[in-house]
């Protein structure tokens, strides 16, 4: 199989199974793009997230055009969007007619209830895998703090990305 | 003709200003197109972002699918999805570029060891507040710890994990929803 297709399959699987936001898609992306692919190092995928918060767009677009991009080129970046977002296009286009319907769904609301603690699960384990790499000095636990801190006073995160990234340089990280 | 135009321009002036994650288009997307056109009911609107966030993939690709099938039939959502993606896909293959230059820049990389340290906060400050949100009843724990531990212990394919997820919720939370 070649990377052009590859590349839509994976972030296909990824667009199909993202339920619960951005975040939770983080889980599944760090598991086929990082662990099995390799198509990104955890450090990059890092940076993508840090750079996701401060462009227009979903993670999931932003995330998929990126790998997509220097895995392959704009052929790369095409192929793993369209994956990212096939499902959708797929569910979407059979359930437009139906929306009030769908979303009063008892199988629907039953299968979120379930979904809704995973997906924290998901999520507190992208926390630890990343924490992991990241703190691993006393610089890096100051500017978590204070970003801490302002994500606590309801600081917008973008702001804590550039603020982060500013004070990065100036403690000389 | 026109108003096909209109909607499409509309699209990517909300893709090139969503920063942050799908939930921020929500308020853009109403003000645009239930507010001042009205082209979408409320009531309509209200429907549609709930079932995008019950279905798997972006919020944001979701809902502008639904809008655009909304007003405009499929030729409506393919370009309702293009002028969301367009902005995004563009931008993040500029940074892409300069980012393969740029990235061992020393500057550049203090910059990111900044960020670095920052993300998983981000991640976590995402946690606690679904935390809140979570009901809090035996089923819905249980299913949360034994989740937390096939994914830590057994490491367990997040994939897996959602369907077993799913298959809980339908048998076990019919008396907690």
């Amino acid at each position: 199989m070649d990377i052009l297709t590859k590349l839509f399959m994976v972030f296909w699987k990824i667009g199909t199974f993202a339920f619960g936001g951005g975040m939770a898609m983080l889980s599944l992306i760090e598991r086929e793009v990082v662990a099995n692919y390799h198509w990104i190092s955890k450090d990059t995928f890092i940076d993508i997230i840090g750079i996701s918060q401060m462009t227009p767009g979903p993670i999931a677009i932003n995330s998929a055009t990126f790998v997509g991009f220097t895995s392959a080129g704009v052929a790369g970046a095409l192929s793993a969007t369209s994956g990212v977002i096939l499902t959708s296009f797929i569910l979407v286009s059979l359930l437009h007619h139906f929306v009030s319907k769908f979303k009063d769904s008892k199988y629907l609301k039953l299968a979120l209830a379930g979904m809704r603690p995973a997906i924290i699960a998901l999520i507190f384990s992208v926390f630890i895998k990343l924490a992991w790499t990241s703190y691993s000095s006393i610089k890096g636990g100051i500017i978590a703090l204070i970003a801490a801190g302002m994500l606590h006073y309801k600081i917008h995160p973008i702001l804590v990305i550039v603020a982060s990234a500013f004070l990065g340089i100036i403690i000389g990280m | 003709m026109k108003k096909i135009i209109e909607m499409f321009l509309c699209f990517l002036r909300i893709g090139a200003f969503t920063f942050g994650g799908g939930y921020a288009m929500i308020p853009l997307i109403e003000k645009e197109f239930v507010d001042n056109k009205n082209w979408i009911s409320k009531e309509d609107f209200v429907d549609i972002i709930v079932l995008s966030q019950s279905l798997p993939g972006a919020l944001a690709v979701n809902s502008s699918l639904f809008v655009g099938y909304k007003i405009f039939g499929v030729v409506g959502a393919v370009l309702a999805l293009l002028g969301v993606v367009i902005p995004s896909f563009t931008i993040i293959i500029v940074i892409s570029l300069l980012f393969v230059k740029f990235r061992q820049n020393p500057i550049v990389n203090s910059a990111f060891n900044g960020i670095k340290s920052a993300v998983p906060m981000l991640i976590l400050f995402a946690i606690i507040s679904l935390g809140k949100s979570l009901k809090k009843n035996v089923p819905t724990i249980t299913i949360l710890l034994i989740s937390v531990f096939l994914l830590l212990y057994f490491n367990l394919h997040p994939i897996l994990l959602i369907i077993f997820s799913i298959i809980c919720g339908i048998i076990f939370l019919e008396r907690n929803v």
